[in-house]
């Protein structure tokens, strides 16, 4: 993907970033995501239809990596399974760690796939979905 | 000015994080490794004579340290930092000390470091920390000290300097009117012992915390001053090695005096005897110098920033060489990424006082710590960096 476009989802998701809200719903699980390095720090809310993530949303403070980050990989995850959900985490972890991954399950968050150059910035892009694989694994949430 | 003392800026960056760690001249590198390659041995050993000669220059530096803040070489113990420091006087002196309702001021521009010692002697003892207003500037009066003291008040811990606001407080005034109460005064001098003269004699504080990474000395290494009477009282954390003079069962334990007791343990041996001359090579710059040019410099700098308009500076009013601030609209830690890319080093985030939010409003900040050093011409770089904000949009990512 060419640089510049990168550069404007990158932005346009900083600036606009979806699903960014509070929520306030029992039916949502809570989890907090932040950079002990930096101070990065969110609340991601996620309510599951069985094995389907139904919906995702997020509010917190966090620069613009962390926020276009958690925006696109939202935009992702809705509708996922469980299992589908943790397959894109693991691709994007190894995609920032240039290691192997696919590429077709990542959607917009390819435009992290140069963020290795930038050390400082890989654990600002990753933040969700640590937060995100943290809430997916945790074993009580079998709720629907 | 002094720049040819320091090999770090001969690398290709301009460092203005000075408050987080200082650079350190040749003359203090020199030392440590004159240490280990030419008398490599342990302390308070002298059986033979490099471990002789390791006793004299590691007294020595005591020595040193203790004129420099006008102290008696008793009363200054070598520690981690400013932060083991801080934690024994809370932990060694006032828990056994403290009852429960008794008093601790404290303020919410304070380093976590000088925030939850105390916070665990209310905790634990069920002593009550309660925080000096800040006026309009973010700074501490002598006034609002005296609103805040009741006869329960046992404890000021403040810093004479903040890591973030930079003001300095008017500790020669508070310990006056403290001691006249009863109350001990505790000073985090972290932020102000690398930058400005501090006699403790004149100001009469009753314990005094700094580290030696931020004077230009090594890592690792941190002082505390108490006076005399006190450190006699302060109750060793750690037992072991070095800090004894006998024992034969637990209720046959025989402690050696101050300030050895409280140093148990093999000590940082490379550390305190490189900060020897660091001391010695502050000593020969002379701290009112050193003052007067980072003062002078954080005067050019505010006088630049202040003109552009989207900046908010936070402390607008400070004698240290300490300037936070934010660039409208933009995160703090992105701003400090594109300035990273033009391999201008400062801090973003909220510099470990995290309850000075509640006072300021602001959440996290960018600071530029200033040191002699530092150069018009950096500054310049700096500023002109921050005065096109559709640049630093464009290449913050
Ligand atoms: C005001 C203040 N107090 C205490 C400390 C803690 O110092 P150290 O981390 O060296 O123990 C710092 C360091 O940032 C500081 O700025």
């Amino acid at each position: 993907m060419d640089p510049e476009i990168k550069r404007e989802i990158i932005m346009e998701h900083y600036q606009n970033p979806l699903h960014r809200h509070h929520v306030d719903d029992k039916s949502y699980d809570m989890v907090n995501t932040a950079n002990s390095s930096c101070i990065d720090n969110l609340n991601i809310y996620i309510k599951y239809d069985g094995d389907v993530i139904k919906d995702i949303a997020f509010e917190g403070e966090a620069c613009a990596i962390s926020i276009s980050s958690t925006s696109i990989m939202i935009e992702n995850l809705i509708g996922k399974t469980r299992e589908e959900a943790l397959n894109i985490i693991d691709n994007f972890e190894n995609m920032i760690n240039e290691k192997e991954y696919s590429e077709d399950v990542l959607g917009n968050a390819v435009v992290y796939s140069d963020i290795y150059k930038q050390n400082s910035r890989k654990s600002c892009a990753f933040l969700p979905y640590r937060g995100l694989r943290e809430a997916l694994t945790k074993k009580d949430n079998g709720k629907s | 000015m002094n720049r040819e003392d320091f090999p770090m800026l001969e690398e290709d960056i301009i460092y203005l994080d000075n408050g987080a760690t200082s650079l350190k001249p040749k003359c203090v590198i020199d030392k440590t490794v004159e240490y280990y390659s030419k008398y490599s041995a342990n302390a308070h050993r002298g059986d033979y004579d490099i471990s002789y000669k390791v006793d004299q220059e590691y007294e020595g530096t005591r020595e040193k340290v203790a004129e420099f803040l006008n102290a008696d070489s008793e009363e200054i113990v070598f520690t981690s930092g400013a932060t083991d420091s801080l934690n024994m006087i809370a932990t060694g002196f006032f828990a056994p000390l403290i009852e429960a309702g008794d008093e601790i001021l404290i303020t919410t521009s304070e380093h976590a470091s000088n925030v939850l010692p105390w916070f665990r002697l209310q905790n634990e003892k069920g002593a009550i920390v309660k925080y000096i207003p800040l006026d309009s500037n973010y700074h501490v009066t002598l006034d609002n000290v005296k609103k805040m003291v009741t006869p329960n008040t046992k404890i000021i811990a403040i810093a004479e300097i903040t890591n973030v606001i930079g003001d300095v407080r008017p500790i020669k005034e508070i310990c006056k009117f403290a001691h006249e109460n009863n109350i001990f005064v505790v000073v985090d001098g972290a932020q102000s012992v690398p930058h400005k003269k501090v006699d403790v004699k004149d100001l009469d504080c009753d314990f005094l915390a700094f580290s030696a990474h931020k004077m230009y000395g090594p890592t690792g290494l941190g002082i505390l001053y108490g006076k005399k009477e006190l450190l006699e009282n302060l109750n060793p954390i750690n037992l072991g090695g070095g800090m004894n003079e006998s024992f034969d069962s637990p209720s046959e334990i025989l402690l050696k005096d101050i300030p050895t007791r409280l140093e148990a343990g093999t000590p940082n041996i490379a550390s305190v005897i490189a900060f020897g001359s660091a001391i010695d090579y502050l000593n020969k710059i002379g701290m009112d110098k050193i003052n007067e040019r980072e003062l002078y410099l954080r005067k050019y700098l505010i006088d630049k920033l202040i003109k552009i308009p989207y900046i908010d500076i936070i402390n607008l009013e400070a004698d240290s060489g300490i300037v936070s601030f934010n660039v409208e609209g933009i995160f703090s830690q992105d701003v400090a990424f594109y300035l990273n890319k033009y391999k201008v080093c400062v801090r973003a985030g909220n510099h470990c006082a995290k309850i000075l939010k509640n006072a300021t409003k602001v959440t996290n900040s960018l600071r530029v710590s200033l040191a002699f050093y530092n150069t018009e011409s950096e500054i310049d770089t700096l500023v002109e960096l921050l005065s096109n904000k559709d640049k630093i949009v464009k290449e913050m990512l």
